[in-house]
């Protein structure tokens, strides 16, 4: 579907349906930003600027998305969880002079001296935008890491690439999504309800998830997506049965048989399947048939997503993926012939392929990331540790753990029933400075540790 | 291998030295205390399933043909027991 801007979408919205956005604070018929603004009518003043989002209200968040594409020149979008330390550097590398927030001035991490426009969840009315729209470059953050997050180019014909006309958008369907819409899976469920004129109910960081899947029920939600994480958590809480959902997806993790089979044991009639898409690789597949994995013959399929392995990992090219990354001109997303290198492992086996985990080690515990170098570090801190190994070990609540394999500096130290002491002491030395995912759920004493040809230390996959 | 009559026994103690590690206060074990109300949160839940799995060499919620998420400790350890007997 060709928009030139969000506002485009605005357009189409009859008075009876449409898309309404149902948040848990409040609720907006977009139509009503025809003739409104949530920016106290400031959005022509914020033509051409570089803009950060920064809200703590997701419904607010959403508002400003569509009266500031096609306006602002760049607009930068921050997740909840994305600590204050990081966003003097973020508007410094993303060039911002404008941060469009629902904070109060001088409220920690609101950018310090860089101007202020005010957003909030109820519109007040103001002249339509005169302005013909300009491409608005958006910048969304990957996942908070140890260090700070990267900032990745999209626009608005990529975001929506993946969004199909009259796929998903009939007339009864209410979109609900347990990602927070200022990350890529949520934010391609707000653009979906969006474009498709179709309901949303906006997840919001401060309700309990049982708040969450009530609310998601009372508003009769049909397409529900999240990660196998949020499915898992979500099917543990008995408030589940308030929710009816006939289309289920699931991204952002490895999809294991074993949250597919127990969604379709909860909820037999519903579509079920998992999608493969990133920020960094945009939307590439949906799996449907209700197994893990994927088949192999998307490999050299010639058409909008086009897939390749190489060197164990699996390479994407396609209109969707990002432009490339900001303020990070040493790191390059695309190869010569255009792949993003998603870093993700696969292996084939048979006539299916199935993701061994990130090259990198990163290991995702329930969706919170952990860079196996951060942990080893503190490890290799403690006085008996000559060096360690941090890997990911598979679960099936919240998908991986961490787990360390520790080389001691004498091996006697932990003899004669003293193992138990020292994997006490090294478990709290890790405590005291890691946050708890990043704490090993176990540790195993080994004699060596396998190092690979380069003399680099391998980690094993999954 | 552990007989099934001290699975619970074991996931028992297992739960109070999870909550110990990280100063935890729990309510009183019963069956029909909410998992993810019972001061376990899904990281502590994860553990427990990652420890029970060495201990008794049993992973209900992988290795089973129709699998389910429990939603009380009585379920969990259910999902313990059954598997154990096969």
């Amino acid at each position: 579907m060709r928009i030139r801007s969000l506002r485009d979408c605005l357009g189409n919205a009859s008075c009876s349906a449409g898309c309404h956005l149902r948040g848990a604070r409040g609720s907006v018929w977009l139509g009503e930003l025809l003739g409104a603004t949530c920016l106290g009518g400031r959005g022509a003043q914020l033509a051409g600027r570089s803009i950060l989002l920064r809200t703590h209200n997701p419904l607010t968040a959403a508002l400003a998305m569509v009266e500031l594409d096609g306006v602002a020149q760049r607009l930068v979008i921050c997740p909840p969880d994305v600590a204050s330390q990081h966003v003097p550097s973020i508007i410094a590398k993303a060039g911002v002079d404008v941060l469009v927030s629902d904070g109060e001035r001088g409220e920690k991490g609101a950018g310090g001296l860089t101007p202020r426009v005010h957003a909030g969840a109820s519109l007040s009315p103001c002249g339509p935008a005169a302005l013909s729209p300009v491409a608005t470059q958006w910048v969304l953050l990957t996942s908070g890491t140890t260090g700070e997050p990267k900032m990745l180019l999209h626009d608005l014909a990529g975001l929506t690439g993946a969004i199909k006309p009259g796929q998903l958008d009939g007339p009864d369907v209410v979109w609900g999504t347990f990602y927070d819409i200022r990350r890529y899976g949520g934010l391609q469920i707000f653009l979906r309800a969006l474009l498709g004129n179709r309901p949303l109910v906006l997840p919001d960081p401060a309700e309990s998830p049982t708040d969450h899947l009530v609310r998601l029920g009372a508003h009769g939600v049909t397409h529900l997506t999240g990660t196998p994480s949020h499915w898992r958590r979500a099917l543990m809480n008995p408030a589940v049965r308030a929710i009816a959902p006939r289309y289920i997806r699931l991204s952002g993790e490895i999809a294991d048989q074993a949250i597919l089979d127990a969604l379709r044991s909860v909820f037999p009639a519903a579509a079920i399947g998992h999608a493969y898409a990133s920020t960094e690789g945009g939307v590439s597949f949906e799996v449907t048939d209700g197994r893990e994995g994927f088949p192999a013959d998307l490999f050299g399929r010639k058409g909008e997503v086009e897939m390749k392995v190489e060197n164990g990992s699996l390479r994407i090219r396609s209109s969707r993926t990002a432009r490339g990354y900001l303020g990070e001109p040493e790191s390059v997303l695309a190869d010569n012939d255009g792949f993003v290198d998603t870093a993700d492992i696969v292996q084939q086996r048979g006539d299916r392929y199935y993701f061994l985990g990130r090259r990198s080690g990163i290991i995702n515990v329930g969706g919170l990331k952990v860079h196996p170098e951060e942990v080893e570090a503190r490890i290799n801190g403690h006085p008996a540790v000559l060096m360690s190994c941090v890997r990911s070990q598979r679960n099936p609540i919240t998908g991986a753990l961490v787990v360390a394999d520790i080389v001691l500096k004498e091996r006697e130290s932990c003899g004669n029933g003293k193992g138990r002491e020292l994997e006490q002491e090294i478990l709290s030395h890790c405590r005291k400075a890691l946050p708890r995912h990043k704490v090993p759920a176990a540790l195993r004493f080994v004699k060596a540790l396998g190092l690979t040809e380069t003399g680099k230390m391998g980690r094993p996959h999954a | 291998m552990i007989p099934v009559s001290s699975i619970r026994t074991t996931i028992l103690a297992e739960i109070q030295q999870i909550a110990e590690g990280e100063q935890k206060a729990l309510p009183e074990l019963t069956d029909d205390l909410l998992l993810l109300q019972s001061g376990l949160d899904s990281l502590m839940l994860a553990i427990l399933v990652a420890r029970l799995e060495q201990k008794l060499d049993l992973d209900p919620f992988t290795d089973s043909a129709d699998t389910f998420y429990p939603m009380t400790l009585g379920d969990f350890i259910k999902a313990y027991e059954r598997a154990g007997e096969i």
